[in-house]
């Protein structure tokens, strides 16, 4: 049991790490995240950079939604406006990767601008159509700007390169998406107990309240639209200069949706929730893919049927975590760690 | 000047159908303050179910509408009961993730039973094309627009005049009045669900007979949002006539812009328009105003 755990001001109940206690635990997992890649294979390694795209784009989502409360059906729209910037300034102007990679977040922020533009005037309801013919519209000029896109045909990226290193491999690459993960988490995290993170939380919560205690909606809103697009925009360019091509057909709809599932099964207005969800969703298609091989080999023939199943399981957390686990899984984290905490005096 | 006339023609048939699942939205829309954004599955499952009867049992046309139509009353229960019951009282972003996942999900299960395969309807119509004088309407769409206003005449006389659309539009206008004067509310939101699915699964089988089925017919369900708000969320009016200018919209796009920038532009315009009316006039042509202040 964990005690003498107390606070005395309002600093110490705002730091990011509370006690010495969470400190060591962060750390011992920090030096797990750095000797993962020594010991894992490729195939995990691969599935660690997708949850580490994941969660910048998550955690970006959740700004918006979970703390600022404006619902986003356009998420993959904006980590592809990142990743088709990146993939032009790399291949048509000769940027650098690292350069390009702010450029990605910059761009893909000015769209969210845009796009944040009638969250003035219309919200919940209205702001969700929005944001979904947002999509829809980002879709069609990824496909038929063919000058710059290169149409469905895509664009091949290089590899990134410090000096004479290429990190070609997954198990290279892997620093990347890390050094990204760690910096976007740490942002959010701090972002959300400063002025900016708690104005967000108020216009979640009422926005006229806020209004009247003289938070400025127009300014916050849209940096919540700006940030959140900015954390999709590098999750894009990383994701696709991973995967060294990119197409329309990396950002559909289902995209979006699945981020939505992200912040909803993780805990909307949660940075931890982010991260949960993230490796939870991301890990289910491939349990799913696993799930298939061994039935391919035992049930030839019926392997089909997990296609599908990815997009109802999907669905199934969306609905089943709304119902009965609002919270979602940090909210299930959370009472695990208390129970622990408390234990054996629970009450 | 003819293609022109014939265009609109199309895109008037177009939009009666639109308009009959735009209904499908309003419906639930008013009654429940809650916005389907599974409708399109909905549509989907209502044509799959009415093929399957159509060719598995070999039965006659109107027998495979009714079994449909009782399908979807089903599914509007079910729904209704299981999934958006547990909500009520919940913030509206909830509710309206969960139809969001409930269309996952139904489309999930369509792709399992039915498979991705494209299929063309069996032939429920008779083929003769309608022949205006200036305008020649394909028999499948010409049907369909027979269709759609049967069906929303149908739904608006019901709402206009029965006891049972009384009461929904009571619980529309008012819900704790409603509940006072003895309607009970959980019964209309019910019924709202079960009209809602009656109406996209009539669009759904019109649809399919016009365009052959698939799992992703049901992104026209996303299309007919930007009618709803073209017309106004909570305007049953304003639904149909929006269907009818989406339609038309629709199909001048096609004509005009899509030579243009070779193809495409036909599907995304209505959400270009969706845009332009939330920036401009977000309740829409008829809808409700709120007005919030600070």
């Amino acid at each position: 049991m964990r005690c003498g755990d107390f606070k005395e001001t309002y600093i110490e109940d705002e730091a990011i790490f509370q006690s010495l206690f969470v400190k060591f635990w962060l750390g011992l997992f920090f030096v797990f995240l750095l000797v993962f890649p020594f010991v894992a294979s490729a195939y995990l390694l691969y599935v660690a950079n997708m949850i580490g795209f994941a969660i910048i784009a998550a955690v970006g989502l959740n700004l918006l939604t979970g703390f600022t409360g404006q619902i986003s059906l356009g998420h993959a729209a904006f980590v592809g406006v990142g990743a088709y910037t990146s993939a032009i300034l790399v291949t048509r102007l000769g940027f650098s990767f690292w350069l390009s990679i702010p450029f990605a977040g910059l761009v893909s922020a000015l769209a969210g601008l845009v796009i944040g533009i009638p969250s003035l005037r219309v919200k919940g309801l209205y702001l969700c159509i929005a944001t979904l013919a947002s999509q829809f519209i980002f879709e069609f000029i990824f496909i038929h700007w063919e000058s710059m896109t290169n149409g469905i045909t895509g664009i091949h990226i290089p590899p990134p390169r410090i000096g004479g290193f290429e990190f070609l491999t997954e198990r290279n690459f892997y620093w990347i998406t890390l050094f990204f993960v760690v910096l976007g988490v740490g942002y959010a995290r701090n972002l959300v107990r400063t002025r900016m993170g708690r104005a967000f939380v108020a216009i979640r919560d009422r926005d006229l309240s806020a209004e009247i205690i003289g938070i400025n909606l127009f300014r916050y809103k849209l940096s919540a639209f700006a940030i959140s697009s900015f954390y999709a925009g590098v999750a894009g360019a990383l994701w696709v200069t991973f995967l060294k091509v990119v197409t329309p057909d990396h950002f559909p709809f289902i995209l979006s949706i699945q981020y939505l599932a992200m912040i909803i099964v993780g805990g909307l207005g949660s940075v931890l929730g982010s991260i949960f969800g993230a490796v939870f969703i991301t890990l289910t298609p491939e349990l799913l893919n696993y799930l298939s091989e061994v039935v391919k080999e035992y049930a030839p023939g019926h392997e089909e049927i997990f296609v599908p199943m990815k997009e109802v399981i999907f669905g199934l957390f969306i609905v089943l975590f709304l119902i009965f686990e609002p919270r979602g899984l940090a909210e299930i984290w959370h009472r695990i760690k208390n129970f622990f905490r408390l234990w054996p005096f629970s009450y | 000047m003819e293609i022109l006339l014939q265009v609109i023609v199309t895109g008037l048939a177009t939009g009666g159908l639109y308009g009959l699942i735009a209904l499908g939205f309003v419906l639930i829309y008013k009654a429940t303050s809650v916005l389907n954004l599974a409708m399109g599955e909905f549509m989907t499952l209502g044509a799959f179910v009415c093929f399957t009867v159509l060719t598995q049992i070999k039965a006659p046309f109107y027998l495979a509408l009714i079994l449909t139509l009782v399908a979807a009353i089903l599914l509007g229960f079910i729904v209704e009961r299981l999934i958006l019951r547990p909500l009520i009282g919940e913030p509206i972003i909830s509710a309206i993730m969960v139809t969001i996942g409930l269309g996952v999900i139904l489309k999930g299960l369509i792709y399992m039973v039915w498979t991705p395969t494209f299929r063309n309807f069996p032939e429920i119509f008779p083929p003769k094309p309608l022949n205006l004088g200036f305008a020649v309407v394909p028999s499948g769409l010409w049907w369909g627009f027979f269709f759609a206003i049967i069906g929303m005449l149908i739904f608006l006389l019901i709402f206009k005049f029965s006891r049972t659309g009384v009461a929904m539009r009571a619980v529309a206008s008012d819900q704790q009045a409603a509940l006072s004067m003895g309607i009970s509310v959980r019964w209309v939101f019910a019924l709202a669900w079960c009209f809602g699915a009656m109406a996209s699964v009539i669009g759904g089988i019109v649809i399919g007979n016009i365009s052959g089925i698939s799992v992703y017919m049901g992104d026209i369900g996303l299309k007919v949002l930007a009618v709803i708000i073209l017309g106004g969320l909570d305007s049953i009016g304003g639904a149909i006539l929006g269907g009818f200018i989406i339609g038309i919209l629709e199909n001048l796009t096609g004509l005009y812009i899509d030579p243009l920038i070779g193809g495409g532009a036909k599907n995304v315009a209505p959400f270009f328009m969706l845009v332009f009316i939330l920036m401009i006039r977000p309740y829409g042509l008829f809808g409700k105003k709120i007005i919030e202040r600070v």
